[in-house]
């Protein structure tokens, strides 16, 4: 398979960039921030991302949706990312629907999301960094389980319908099996979400779980066996997650350039001195192996090929360094017009931290690589 | 079973049959690499079965056509031959810069009886190639180059110095821009062939901070060159030239993926050893080692989308540029962790263990791929101009 899109991914890149760039562009993000707005995004245009058809890229033909990939996905997520636009498109289309693929739980939650009824979040990280343990409870009671503990950065978790929660049911701590991966109703009793603004307007949950009853029918997969759904959720969350911090750095690069053709000092355009045209094509240079690793991680996903794991930490880490260049580049290169918040180069950067932050940073990303390779 | 499966196993059971053992063993040192030429008493006897051997099948040039010395394959084909290679760890049976520099501007600007008398003969390693464009005082700024042609009938007579002439003492021909018109810059260059061998040419070795002096100067004193070996039009050589460069900075970029970080890692696991939890007990040489694969493993990607284009035609035609700036400094990446991986073991310059100076020589000629080739600041300036198209 060559390395480049194909021509019905092409088209429907195109079509994508024309619904996002019409219906969310980053001024949907400033309307929604300004009006202090509480839900963090759209219900309406959530509705319209289904109609498009667009929540179902990830839901086999036989539940009603497209059956197409993770490079169909990522090619949306990149449309998000370039117009900053408030979705619950990479927890639910996404990680949601690769961690219930296959389960039980699959045919009560797909209708939701293909219908664009139903928002999915992610109760994954128990810490300020994200990690790989789990050590919140689920003990068994009765026929079900009772959930104790905290998560938190559970994006869209105050509004969401359905929370993915991974709890422990086995072992200690430090182990990597023994863990469950529940589907939580967002009504369920003892379950307090507080949400918190974060830098870039988007809204996350501070979750708290008080045993918090489930029935046993929760259970996304096996019990004590939750590692595997929750590794298709994270390698497709990461993926995901890649492919929008692609954007976010291609669109502040997009800026930045058109910047650099349009403002005048010393009685000519600033792009037009070396040490601006240096950076800038250094940048333009980071973010194209940044994309290239993005597209390897999703084709070796959806080839289900044993090396994509690591392609995956790969395309993490580096769209986490390429998008983080671009937008520190891009406020610097705009000069104090890139400080003020009235000009969107600023929404870049902060875009650009929470999404590094999601699903494991560079660090954290490189360190699997580390260790992945015997080091 | 698909044609490309067919392929593949007929490609498989044929390099495990025909490839030497002794061509599956990584590359060391500078002599394990074939560069071909005149004189074939360099060769090793399994070098030299390997080069006539992929050559009978035209794989030293496979994507060619047949009727110039290549294998007439597609570009899934070609694609799958590399994979078939790599996966026994076959080493490239031929180097050269007829292959990756010239070849192509002769398959794009050549003759046909240029094509029939130059390509099957790079083709099958016959004739080495090296490469006249810098002069002393044309670099960077390689269009005011002044080693002149004047015309005198049915030849030229060159006159001039070249320098940073790769393995000039070495090669058989070479590629050489010279100037026919003098009141233009650009537009007063013309590119030509000829045989090294021909009277008034000489060549003197320069030594290189590694220690070694695979480059000369090379003067041309009166040297008589037939017309028939001009290629492309009479002053319009400046495009070859630029052609080829572009294919120049293809090959060079590969080395950003040479050897990977497998070396990297064993060496400075053998060196630094490892903690508690098994990781390597340095942690900041870690992380920077991490940081580079992640780089790396992402420029592997990259490099393979980037051929993936080209066989399409949808690179950019700057792209190499791009990938000739990335690749190279990647590479000096490598070798300076490498060297802060192996301590004062890779500093020693002659001894037994260390190869003679192995780690230490590449170390230093690795400085070099940011120049050679158009250095990383021509790279980016390339870049701006013609990609993001910054203006000036
Ligand atoms: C190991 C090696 C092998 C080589 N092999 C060959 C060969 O086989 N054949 C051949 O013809 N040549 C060869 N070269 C020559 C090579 O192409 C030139 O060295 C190179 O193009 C740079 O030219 P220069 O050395 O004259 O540096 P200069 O052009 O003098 O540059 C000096 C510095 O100024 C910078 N600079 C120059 N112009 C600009 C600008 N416009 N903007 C920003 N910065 C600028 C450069 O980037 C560099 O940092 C080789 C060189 C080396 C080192």
């Amino acid at each position: 398979m060559p390395l480049f899109l194909n021509d019905e991914q092409t088209m429907l890149r195109d079509t994508a960039r024309d619904f996002v760039g019409e219906n969310a562009p980053v001024a949907n993000l400033r309307r929604l921030r300004d009006s202090d707005d509480a839900t963090g995004f759209d219900r309406a245009l959530w509705k319209q991302f289904a109609e498009m058809g667009f929540t179902g890229i990830l839901i086999g033909e036989d539940a009603g949706g497209l059956g197409l990939g993770h490079v169909e996905a990522g090619v949306v997520l990149e449309e998000i990312g370039r117009n900053l636009s408030p979705s619950p498109f990479l927890s639910t289309a996404v990680a949601a629907v690769a961690a219930l693929d296959g389960t039980a739980q699959a045919e009560r939650w797909f209708p939701g999301i293909l219908s664009g009824e139903t928002v999915a979040a992610l109760a994954i990280d128990e810490g300020p960094k994200h990690r790989d343990g789990v050590t919140m409870r689920a003990e068994r009671a009765g026929n079900g389980f009772r959930l104790s503990g905290a998560k938190q950065f559970v994006t869209h978790g105050h509004v969401a319908d359905l929370l993915i929660v991974a709890a422990r049911t086995a072992g200690s701590d430090a182990d990597a099996e023994g863990v469950t991966l529940f589907a939580v109703p967002a009504d369920a009793a003892g379950l307090t979400a507080t949400p918190e603004r974060l830098a870039d307007s988007s809204i996350a949950a501070r979750l708290t779980f008080e045993g918090v009853a489930v029935d046993g029918d929760a259970v996304i997969g096996e019990v004590d066996a939750g590692r595997a759904p929750l590794d298709r959720l994270l390698r497709a969350g990461r993926t995901g997650a890649s492919a929008e911090l692609l954007g976010v750095g291609g669109g502040a690069m997009d800026l930045t350039v058109g910047y650099l053709k349009q403002r005048k000092q010393f009685g000519a355009l600033i792009g037009s001195f070396q040490a601006l045209q240096h950076r800038a094509a250094h940048l333009y240079a980071e973010l194209e192996v940044a994309r290239a690793a993005v597209l390897k991680a999703q084709q070796l996903l959806d080839a289900e090929d044993a090396a994509a794991d690591q392609a995956v930490s790969v395309a993490k880490a580096m769209t986490g360094l390429a998008t983080t260049l671009s937008v520190q580049e891009g406020v610097q290169m705009h000069g104090g017009i890139g400080m003020t918040d009235e000009y969107d180069i600023g929404f870049f950067m902060k875009r650009a931290r929470v999404l590094a932050e999601m699903f494991g940073d560079a660090n954290f990303h490189a360190d699997r690589v580390a260790r992945g390779r015997g080091y | 079973m698909s044609d490309l499966d067919t392929f593949r196993e007929e490609t498989r059971a044929w390099l495990e049959a025909n490839c030497p053992p002794e061509m599956r063993a990584p590359i060391v040192s500078e002599k394990d690499v074939v560069w071909g030429g005149r004189d074939q008493s360099r060769l090793t006897a399994p070098q030299k079965t390997w080069l006539d051997r992929m050559a009978a099948r035209g794989w030293t040039v496979p994507d060619w056509p047949k009727k110039y010395g290549g294998g007439g394959l597609s570009a899934a084909e070609t694609k799958l031959l590399r994979e078939e290679m790599a996966r026994i760890k076959a080493r490239s049976p031929l180097n050269s810069f007829g292959i990756s520099m010239l070849g192509p501007a002769l398959l794009k600007y050549g003759t046909e009886a240029q094509k029939l008398e130059h390509l099957p003969k790079i083709a099958r390693g016959e004739i080495r190639w090296c490469q006249g464009y810098s002069e002393p005082n044309a670099g960077s700024d390689l269009a005011s180059l002044a080693t002149s042609a004047e015309d005198a009938g049915d030849h030229f007579i060159v006159n001039g110095q070249k320098v940073w002439t790769s393995y000039a003492d070495q090669a058989d021909w070479i590629f050489c821009l010279v100037r026919t018109d003098k009141t233009t810059k650009q537009g007063g260059i013309s590119f030509v062939l000829f045989d090294m061998a021909s009277p008034g040419v000489s060549t003197k070795p320069i030594l290189l901070i590694s220690g070694y002096s695979p480059f000369c100067e090379t003067f041309f004193d009166d040297v008589k060159v037939p017309k028939a070996n001009l290629v492309g039009d009479l002053n319009k050589g400046w495009d070859v030239a630029k052609y080829l460069l572009g294919h120049e900075r293809e090959m060079i970029s590969g080395m950003g993926l040479s050897g990977g970080g497998d070396a990297l890692v064993e060496g400075a696991l053998a060196t630094v050893g490892v903690d508690a939890e098994g990781r390597l007990a340095d942690p900041l040489l870690r992380a920077q080692i991490a940081l580079y694969e992640v780089r790396a493993l992402a420029f592997a990607a990259q490099s393979e989308r980037f051929i993936d284009e080209l066989k399409a035609g949808q690179a950019h035609p700057a792209q190499p540029s791009m990938m000739k700036y990335y690749g190279t400094e990647l590479n000096k990446a490598r070798h300076e962790l490498s060297m802060a991986a192996g301590g004062s073991d890779a500093v020693e310059w002659e001894s037994e263990r260390s190869g003679g100076g192995r780690a230490a020589r590449a170390w230093l000629r690795t400085k070099a791929n940011s120049i050679e080739g158009g250095t990383s600041e021509i790279q980016l300036n390339i870049v701006a101009k013609r990609i993001l198209e910054l203006p000036g």
